[in-house]
C-alpha cells in the first residue's frame, strides 16, 4: 500500500526547491506543447483518431495479441507472455542467465519500471544500467522517477553536477548542460560497446508486422537496441496497434503533446531479426500484471488509451505542486491517478483518485481524448464502495438526508447558524473544529447567511 | 419570459446575496422569476465525492422539481455542468446565468455600472464542463465604467475542487496562494466569477491573508446601477 497522496503531498510541497523545480519545467514544456499542438489544423481529428485506435484494440485484444505473436516469430523473435511483474522479470533473468551476461543495458521504459526489473535482474546477480539521462541521473543517485517524460525533473542541474562529481567526474565539471551531457556521454559509451544484452520497453507494438517501436529524443536508446547481440522488450498488452500506417496518427499526437516538437527525434522499428545487423537474438515479452482486469471494466478502461505523453502531468495544478512522488508509483499525475489503483487494485491506492480538483485540464490535453476526470469519478465511487471513511460516510449519508426535502434543509441551516454563533467573528469564520480546521487552518470562511435566500424570497412583497 | 431559478445550496444558505442579485438582474430586463419552493442541492457534491446513489436520489429530485420548466437559469456553472452531463433533457433549458444572458436572451449590456479595476476568474467547469465560453467577459465588457485587468494564469484551478479543499487542503492551498498571488498582481480591487464556491476559496484565502481585493459573484457586479 502506497502513503496516502496527502501526506506524500505535503512533504512535497515543503520542498522550495522541488518547488521551483517543478513549476520551471513544466510551465516550459506546457508552454512548447501549447505552440506545437496549434500548429495542427487538423489536431482534433487527429485526437478522434488515436482514441478510436486504442479502443479498437482494446476491444479486439485478442485477436491483435495473436496476430502480433504470428508475425513477431515468423520475423525470427520468440515471444513471452506474462501474467505478472514477477513472471516477466523472470523470463527476461533466464535470458540473461542463458547468455552468461552480467549487465545488461537498458532504454528508458516505464513498464520496465512497473515491474521493477532493475532489482528483479540485481537479486539474479544481473546488473542493469540506466541508459538514458535522466535515469542515469536517478539511478546514481539511488532515487526514482517523478515524471513520465522527463523523469528527473525535480532535480536542477546544479544538483546533477554534484550528484556527477560524487559518482562519475571529476570536480572540474560545471553545471553547463553541454557538459553535463558530455559526462554520461563518456561514462556510457564505454558500456554501450561492450555490453552483449538490451532491454527496452515499447510505446507501439504492430500486430500486422510484429514490429516494436520505441520513440526517444537522445539517440541512447537506440544504442541499446542495435548494439548488444541480444534484446528483450517488454511490452504491455495495450501497446498494440493494428497496423504499421497508425503509426502516423501517434507519431503526430505524441511528440506534440508529450515534448513540444513537431517531430521525435529517434524513432526506432525494427521487426525480428536481420542477419547481419542488429541484435540477432530478439525477445518480446507481452505483459498483463493487471491491465486484462482494467480492461474489464467499461469505464476505467479507457486509462489504457495512454501513450504515455505526460502532457496530462504538465497541465495539471496538482502535479505541477506536488511532483510525482507523492502519486507513489511509477504512473504519476492524472494518469496515474486512474492508472495505478486499477494496475495494483483500489484498496491499495484509495486516495489516488481524490488527488484531483476535477479542473479537467487533463481531459483538454490529452491527445487520445481520454476523459480523466469521469475515470476518476468512477473510482472514487468505487473506493467509497469498497469502504471509505465511515465517519465521512455518515456525513454524506446525513447531507443527502437533509438535501432530500427543503424542510430539513432549512432547519439544518437554522441549526447551523446558531451552532456558528460563538465561532463566527465580523463576518467570517476563522477556526473550526477538525476535521473542518483543514479549511480554516489555511483560509477563512463565510459563515451561513443570516438570512437564506429562501427566507429572503418568502418575505418578499 | 418565465425564468425558474435554482438557487443551489450554497447559493441559499451562503451567498443569497448572489440569488438576490441573479433575480435583479433578470427583472430589470423584464422577465418574470419563480422559485420552486422545494428545490435544494443538485447532488453534485455527492457525485464528486464516490458518493453516486446519494448524487443520483439528489439529481433525480432536481428533474422532478423542475421538470416542467422551460428556462432555468443558476448563478453556478458547475452545478449546471454537472446537471446537464447527468441528463441530457436539460440541454437548452438549463442555462449558467452569462450563458442564458448572453446566448439565450441575447444581451451584453445589462445596464449595470460599476467603476473598479476587476480581474476575471475563469472557473474550471465554467470553461471545460458548462462551456459558457466569454459570455461573463463580455457581460463585464459593457458595464459602464468596469475596468477589466488581465489574470496571468487565469485558466488555472483555484484549488476548491468540493472535498477536495479538505482532503486535500496542503495542495488546495499552494493552488489558491498561487491564485491570490496573480489577482494581487493584476492590479484589480474586485475579482469575479461565475461559481460562488470558487470564490469561498479565493475569497476565504485573500481574507486570510488581509488582503484588501474583494470577491464578487458576477451577478452581484451585474445588478449594479
Amino acid at each position: 500500500m502506497t502513503r496516502p497522496f496527502p501526506q506524500e503531498a505535503r512533504d512535497a510541497l515543503a520542498d522550495p526547491v522541488l518547488r521551483a523545480n517543478l513549476r520551471a519545467a513544466t510551465d516550459t514544456i506546457r508552454a512548447k506543447r501549447a505552440v506545437a499542438v496549434a500548429e495542427v489544423g487538423d489536431w482534433e481529428e487527429l485526437r478522434e483518431a488515436g482514441r478510436a485506435i486504442k479502443a479498437d484494440v482494446l476491444a479486439n485484444l485478442e485477436r491483435y495479441l495473436i496476430q502480433f505473436e504470428a508475425a513477431a516469430t515468423r520475423a525470427g523473435a520468440t515471444v513471452h507472455w506474462a501474467s505478472d511483474a514477477a513472471e516477466a522479470n523472470e523470463i527476461v533473468l533466464r535470458i540473461a542467465r542463458s547468455h552468461d551476461v552480467e549487465e545488461v543495458l537498458k532504454v528508458k521504459s516505464l513498464t520496465t519500471d512497473e515491474i521493477e526489473l532493475t532489482a528483479a535482474l540485481q537479486a539474479g546477480g544481473v546488473s542493469a544500467l540506466e541508459t538514458d539521462f535522466a535515469e542515469l541521473i536517478l539511478q546514481l543517485d539511488g532515487d526514482w522517477s517523478s515524471h513520465i517524460l522527463v523523469p528527473a525533473i525535480h532535480r536542477n542541474r546544479t544538483e546533477i553536477r554534484d550528484l556527477f562529481r560524487r559518482t562519475i567526474a571529476d570536480e572540474t565539471l560545471e553545471d553547463d548542460p553541454a557538459q553535463l551531457a558530455e559526462a554520461s556521454r563518456r561514462f556510457l559509451r564505454k558500456r554501450f560497446l561492450r555490453a552483449r544484452m538490451g532491454v527496452s520497453g515499447a510505446n507501439f507494438a504492430i500486430a500486422e508486422t510484429g514490429a516494436i517501436c520505441v520513440v526517444e529524443s537522445e539517440g541512447n536508446g537506440r544504442m541499446c537496441t542495435t548494439l548488444p547481440p541480444v534484446l528483450v522488450s517488454v511490452v504491455g498488452i495495450e501497446k498494440l496497434i493494428p497496423t504499421f500506417g497508425d503509426l502516423e496518427v501517434y507519431l503526430q499526437l505524441l511528440p506534440r503533446s508529450s515534448t513540444g516538437e513537431r517531430m521525435n527525434p529517434y524513432t526506432s522499428l525494427w521487426t525480428g531479426v536481420t542477419a547481419g545487423d542488429g541484435p540477432q537474438e530478439l525477445h518480446v515479452v507481452l505483459l498483463d500484471n493487471g491491465r486484462t482486469r482494467v480492461l474489464a471494466d467499461e469505464v476505467g478502461r479507457a486509462a489504457l488509451h495512454c501513450i504515455r505523453c505526460s502532457a496530462c502531468l504538465n497541465v495539471c495544478p496538482v502535479y505541477s505542486r506536488t511532483g510525482g512522488h507523492a502519486y507513489g508509483s511509477v504512473y504519476p499525475g492524472p494518469i496515474g491517478a486512474i492508472l495505478t489503483p486499477q494496475l495494483i487494485g483500489i484498496e491499495k491506492a484509495p486516495t489516488l483518485p481524490f488527488a484531483s480538483s476535477l479542473c479537467g485540464a487533463c481531459y483538454e490535453v490529452c491527445p487520445v481524448k481520454i476523459d480523466i476526470p469521469k475515470v476518476l469519478l468512477h473510482l472514487r465511487a468505487k473506493a467509497v464502495g469498497a469502504g471509505g471513511h465511515p465517519g465521512e460516510r455518515a456525513v454524506m449519508e446525513t447531507l443527502a438526508w437533509t438535501f432530500g426535502d427543503r424542510r430539513r434543509f432549512l432547519a439544518a441551516t437554522r441549526l447551523g447558524r446558531v451552532l456558528q454563533r460563538p465561532l463566527a467573528r465580523r463576518g467570517l469564520i476563522r477556526r473550526l473544529p477538525p476535521p473542518l480546521d483543514a479549511w480554516t487552518r489555511t483560509r477563512d470562511l463565510r459563515p451561513l447567511a443570516r438570512q437564506t435566500f429562501r427566507e429572503w424570497w418568502g418575505r418578499r412583497p | 419570459m418565465r425564468i425558474a431559478l435554482f438557487i443551489t445550496c450554497i447559493g441559499d444558505a451562503v451567498r443569497p446575496e448572489v440569488g438576490r442579485a441573479t433575480t435583479a438582474v433578470l427583472e430589470r430586463l423584464g422577465h418574470e422569476i419563480v422559485f420552486p419552493a422545494e428545490q435544494t442541492c443538485c447532488g453534485q457534491m455527492h457525485f464528486n465525492s464516490g458518493y453516486r446513489s446519494e448524487g443520483e436520489r439528489l439529481a433525480r429530485r432536481f428533474g422532478e422539481i423542475f421538470g416542467d420548466c422551460e428556462v432555468i437559469v443558476s448563478p453556478s456553472s458547475s452545478c449546471v455542468g454537472t446537471m446537464r452531463e447527468h441528463d441530457p433533457s436539460l440541454a437548452g433549458r438549463l442555462f449558467e446565468l452569462s450563458e442564458l444572458l448572453v446566448e439565450k436572451l441575447a444581451v451584453t449590456d445589462v445596464g449595470a455600472s460599476f467603476p473598479h479595476r476587476v480581474a476575471y476568474h475563469p472557473t474550471c467547469h465554467s470553461l471545460r464542463v458548462t462551456r459558457v465560453g466569454d459570455a461573463p467577459l463580455r457581460l463585464l465588457g459593457a458595464v459602464e465604467g468596469l475596468e477589466l485587468v488581465d489574470l496571468a494564469d487565469a485558466s488555472e484551478c483555484c484549488g476548491f475542487g468540493g472535498t477536495f479543499a479538505l482532503k486535500n487542503a496542503d495542495t488546495s492551498t499552494a493552488m489558491v496562494v498561487d491564485k491570490c498571488t496573480a489577482i494581487e498582481a493584476s492590479g484589480a480591487s474586485v475579482v469575479t466569477a461565475v461559481d460562488s464556491s470558487c470564490l469561498l476559496q479565493i475569497g476565504g484565502r485573500l481574507s486570510r491573508e488581509g488582503s484588501p481585493v474583494r470577491t464578487l459573484h458576477l451577478a452581484e457586479i451585474l445588478a449594479t446601477e
